[in-house]
């Protein structure tokens, strides 16, 4: 590992003001990462420097501030993609979030590519933006649906993935990076290079991995890849498409209005060149702007850094967790493989009743289905609790989240 | 802080009363929360007089949900429809007896919409009494 600069969470956190808040009497202990991040000040004050000093609309507008607006948002756009090296600005596409990605994608390249009988290969690891959208595609074009079912152990079930090659026409496989709930991180490449051999493009959901770790598109080779800016110290309402330019640039709109035509009359219009073909509207101008701050903010700590500590935050998590009477664990035990999201169940206490005892502590968690109901099916439990870690969450925080735990067993009587 | 989960709710929660059955009940109406999955189903035999003879619950879901839910059970036993028309939300809550969070109303009020819809079909009255239902 190339952990040159020694990493200190104590120096990170300060750069987090809501990590001061004391909730039900304790310091608020977040650990619902995979959710939504918390902000850097950083981001804070980029969102509040554009509201107060250079708020404008972009691209069109002839005077100072816009001008500035419109470098700052291009500016962005160049550093997510310097981010996840892609190879030219232009693959980077805004849109509100993964889920949104999503659907552009299954609009602009899935109904022009898509046809009667093909195969739309997904993972019963998916978060439901990476089911539904496809559903409806399936539904219009008559494609079928075939998913790669996971082990015991939460991995995905390669005998499935090369039989679905072999048999079923599958012309797009989609798969998330990392489970959202299970903290799996998949052979994403190496599926790639085999989807490739079989003439299949590959959309990577990747809101669960680009914040986390270093993510590189041309390592990837993925055709296609989606992320939020909100799990990644950015704010809400802005989200990242990337796709290959000659992929992008033979896909069809998804939005139609202004900002992404090159003419209009009045029955035809033709567009622009992506990515601005695919940012129809007014966008969120402060908000791609914030999310390059926070790509700053990433880059600066080093995605390196970032993963080694989350791993071993897991780590230590995982060894904690599993000491504790009654604890089940879903998803991988070995935090190589295992992105930093926890998922659990303690004894027969509902994950709803468990993330209101721990709330009670001033600890945030998940609970429920997490947006992964097939997973849940397959888990065979209605809901799981889930803990997720950052870059800011620290060895004590878990200590806490144990000791609440035990708590919750023993009001509960286990 | 002290805990939302008193023993009351989880000796409810553990040995639910109520819980079961009836041969055949007037009045009954099943709900899931589905942002949750709490499912609550209730039923309730009359006597002659109308009042309520007999009740049972049965579900699924948090300790919040299900308890609340034979609580309620044991409130309407014996009492007539009009009084099981006036159980209100403060009722459950006092049942309940602590300060719920936002998020975990809904769980603890499943069982009064259950009750209510059951009611109101019975009734005749349920196109008249949407914004109540919508309220719980």
């Amino acid at each position: 590992m190339q952990k040159t600069v020694p990493y200190d969470v104590q120096k990170v956190r300060e750069d987090f003001p809501i990590l001061k808040r004391v909730v039900n009497g304790k310091q608020l202990v977040y650990l619902d990462n995979a959710a939504t991040s918390q902000k850097p000040q950083q981001v804070i004050d980029a969102l509040d420097r554009f509201y107060k000093e250079y708020n404008a609309n972009i691209h069109r507008g002839i005077y100072k501030i816009s001008e500035e607006a419109t470098a700052a948002h291009e500016e962005a756009r160049a550093k997510v993609a310097r981010f996840i090296n892609a190879r030219h600005a232009e693959e980077i596409v805004f849109v509100r979030g993964t889920t949104e990605a999503i659907n552009l994608l299954a609009h602009s390249w899935g109904r022009p590519n898509i046809g009667l009988g093909d195969g739309i290969m997904l993972t019963e690891m998916e978060h439901h933006s990476n089911i539904v959208p496809w559903q409806l595609l399936a539904r219009e074009k008559s494609a079928a649906l075939k998913y790669v079912g996971i082990t015991d152990d939460g991995l995905l079930r390669r005998e499935d993935f090369a039989q679905h090659f072999e048999n079923d026409g599958v012309k797009l496989f989609c798969m998330a990076h990392a489970s959202n709930v299970l903290g799996t991180i998949n052979p994403v490449r190496e599926m790639i290079r085999e989807a490739h051999k079989h003439g299949c493009r590959v959309l990577v959901d990747a809101a669960q991995t680009v914040p986390h770790m270093p993510v590189d598109v041309q390592d990837l080779d993925c055709d296609f890849l989606a992320f939020s800016g909100h799990k990644m110290c950015g704010p809400t309402g802005i989200g990242v498409v990337y796709a290959k330019k000659e992929l992008l640039e033979e896909m069809v709109p998804f939005h139609g209005g202004g900002e992404m035509i090159r003419e209009v009359h009045l029955y035809e219009s033709t567009w622009k060149d992506p990515p601005y073909k695919f940012e129809a509207g007014t966008v969120n101008i402060a908000g791609a702007i914030g999310l390059g701050v926070a790509v700053d903010y990433l880059s600066r700590l080093g995605m390196r850094n970032i993963r080694t500590h989350e791993r071993e935050l897991t780590e230590y998590a995982l060894e904690k967790l599993s000491k504790i009477r009654h604890m089940a664990i879903y998803g991988p035990k070995d935090a190589h493989v295992s992105g930093g999201v926890v998922s659990f169940n303690l004894g027969d206490i509902h994950a709803h009743d468990m993330a209101s005892l721990l709330d009670e502590d001033g600890i945030a968690v998940r609970a429920g289905h997490h947006c992964a109901q097939p997973l849940m099916e397959r888990l065979g439990v209605p809901g799981t609790t889930r803990a997720s870690f950052y870059l800011y969450n620290t060895e004590e925080e878990i200590d806490r989240l144990a000791e609440s735990l035990e708590r919750a067993g023993r009001i509960f009587k286990l | 802080m002290s805990s939302i989960y008193s023993e009351i709710i989880l000796d409810y929660y553990r040995y639910p009363r109520n819980k079961g059955q009836l041969s055949s009940p007037q009045i009954k109406a099943k709900d899931s929360n589905p942002l949750c999955g709490d499912v609550v189903e209730i039923q309730i035999e009359l006597d002659s007089d109308s009042h309520v003879k007999d009740v049972r619950f049965n579900g699924q879901g948090c300790a919040i949900s299900q308890a609340s839910a034979s609580m309620l059970t044991e409130l309407v036993k014996g009492k007539s429809l009009d009084e099981v028309r006036k159980v209100s939300k403060d009722d459950i809550f006092s049942l309940i007896g602590g300060q719920l969070s936002v998020a975990r109303v809904k769980c603890a009020l499943l069982s009064l919409k259950v009750l209510k819809t059951g009611l109101y079909t019975y009734l005749g009255s349920l196109d008249s009494s949407k914004d109540e239902l919508a309220s719980l």
